[in-house]
């Protein structure tokens, strides 16, 4: 998952290096450091703004480390669904327990389902759908299409899913 | 200047195509020392032998005004077996069942240390591992470009003109009759069934469309690539297939209000073979409409390389089999 993290250094040398060790160390990948020097906070501290992307059960480490650095930990905001995937499904999507379909996904812990259209031209006659899944990372979305595909297959249902684009 | 004697065995579209091509590219062929004769042409009930050379324009006549091609009643098969040549073409209708008499003229021909260029998918899909194997046997070429994507060079691009590269994976869209249908379909909002009839009535499709739109075609073309490409030892049942029959004028449109058009994509990845309608964003590469045909290979230099063409056709299909002539003779 990708986190934001707001931190506040002491003035003195060596300190910056000291906010990013714990980052590193729980092999997370730094996407963004901005060193806010000129502005003091009223505790005269340096505000300091990290983004990382890092496994969700590192993340509470990374904090406790800082914390035990005296590293003021000011905010931190996870963004879970980094992900952003769509696909099209034609059958009967309806008469099949949809409700059943989306909740299989979103019961996974690592994907949901957070758009669909759907489009019923008439009685009897295939339904088709767009369904737009997000996933906390690019394997979780390959994992939530595949669990769609076996759901579908159960079902009668077409998955069309999109090409790896490189 | 070499003098290559020629057998056309199979004289349909591509048949007539090849003997057009080589009429008109005669003088090209002179000038890079290939002196192409062909000595025989076979359909599937006449034939005409002549060792001095067959005139292919008065073939091509005879063949549109009485359907046939000579007064001989040899076959194919016999003349390959019987008549000294070097080269077979080989354009006989394909057979995805049994591999057909196709597969028997390739392993006669080269029984007899002949070399082979052929358009015909069955006999490799099926049994490519033999095939090969009785070329190499009789120090005999056998090339198969137009197997594969017509016009479109897919083999040869990516054996000799890529050499050096490895190629990582492969899709692309390989027939066009189901790219014309769904191109088709998304334009008019129409279904299935009535794109289909506007494409037979075009001659894009045939009256039994299930080769074409269930991805039988695809799935077989894919074979060969996988095998000649990848150096898989794969075979048609190594593929997932599903066609283009289910898709719907309303999953097109939802696809399109996000940005995708839905295209029957052939893929070799990971020693997986796959067919099925995908999601290509509508500015990707593949995006290509009407009948056309794309390739696209990853590959570790290059990086991507796609190109695109005709992925089928008389005169497309033979160009592709005077490249593999020309790539075996011109040395």
């Amino acid at each position: 998952m990708r986190v934001s993290m707001d931190l506040e250094l002491k003035d003195i040398p060596g300190q910056l290096v000291l906010a990013l060790k714990p980052v590193s160390e729980f092999k997370g990948n730094l996407i963004s450091v901005v060193h806010h020097h000129e502005k003091r906070t009223p505790r005269g501290k340096i505000p300091v703004h990290l983004v990382f992307e890092i496994k969700s059960d590192h993340l509470d480490n990374i904090i406790s480390l800082l914390e035990e650095s005296g590293i003021s930990v000011v905010s931190v905001d996870e963004k879970r669904y980094l992900e952003h995937g769509a696909v099209i499904l034609i059958g009967h999507i309806v008469h099949t327990d949809i409700q059943d379909t989306i909740d299989k996904i979103d019961n996974t812990g690592y994907a949901e389902v957070v758009d669909l259209n759907l489009a019923m031209p008439r009685i009897n006659r295939p339904s088709s759908a767009s369904l737009k899944i997000d996933a906390v990372s690019k394997e979780y979305l390959s994992a939530a299409i595949e669990l769609l595909k076996s759901i579908a297959r159960e079902k009668d249902l077409l998955v069309i899913e999109p090409i790896r684009v490189n | 200047m070499k003098t290559i004697r020629a057998s056309i065995i199979g004289f349909g579209a591509v048949g007539r195509g090849v003997a057009q091509v080589l009429l008109d590219k005669n003088d090209y062929l002179r000038s890079i020392g290939i002196d192409m004769k062909v000595i025989a042409i076979a359909d599937s009930r006449t034939a005409v032998i002549d060792p001095h050379g067959v005139d292919l324009a008065s073939v091509l006549s005879g063949k549109k005004e009485t359907g046939t091609v000579g007064s001989e009643t040899i076959s194919g098969t016999e003349i390959i077996r019987t008549i000294d040549h070097e080269l077979v073409i080989e354009t006989t209708p394909t057979n995805i069942e049994t591999g057909g008499v196709g597969l028997v003229n390739m392993l006669a021909a080269f029984e007899r240390g002949r070399d082979v260029v052929t358009s015909n998918k069955g006999p490799l899909a099926l049994k490519y591992g033999e095939v090969i194997a009785a070329a190499k046997r009789s120090g005999s070429h056998c090339r198969f470009e137009a197997t594969v994507g017509g016009a479109m060079p897919v083999i040869n691009l990516a054996c000799d003109v890529l050499a050096g590269n490895r190629v990582i994976s492969m899709e692309g869209i390989f027939n066009g009759t189901c790219n014309y249908i769904l191109s088709r379909m998304m334009e008019e909002q129409a279904p299935y069934e009535q794109m289909l009839a506007e494409a037979q009535e075009l001659g894009i499709a045939e009256k039994d469309p299930s080769y074409d739109v269930e991805g039988i075609d695809t799935a077989s073309k894919l074979v060969i690539v996988a095998n000649s490409i990848f150096g898989m030892n794969a075979s048609y049942k190594d593929v997932t297939v599903a066609g283009i029959t289910r898709i719907t004028p309303e999953a097109l449109s939802l696809a399109n209000a996000d940005g995708f058009a839905i295209k029957l994509i052939g893929e070799v990845n990971d020693g997986r073979i796959n067919v099925a309608p995908k999601l290509v964003p509508l500015s990707h590469p593949l995006s290509v409409g009407g009948t056309l045909n794309v390739f696209s290979v990853q590959t570790d230099l290059a990086g991507p390389v796609t190109i695109t063409g005709r992925g089928a056709g008389s005169i497309e299909t033979a160009s592709a089999i005077l490249s593999d002539i020309i790539s075996i003779y011109k040395n």
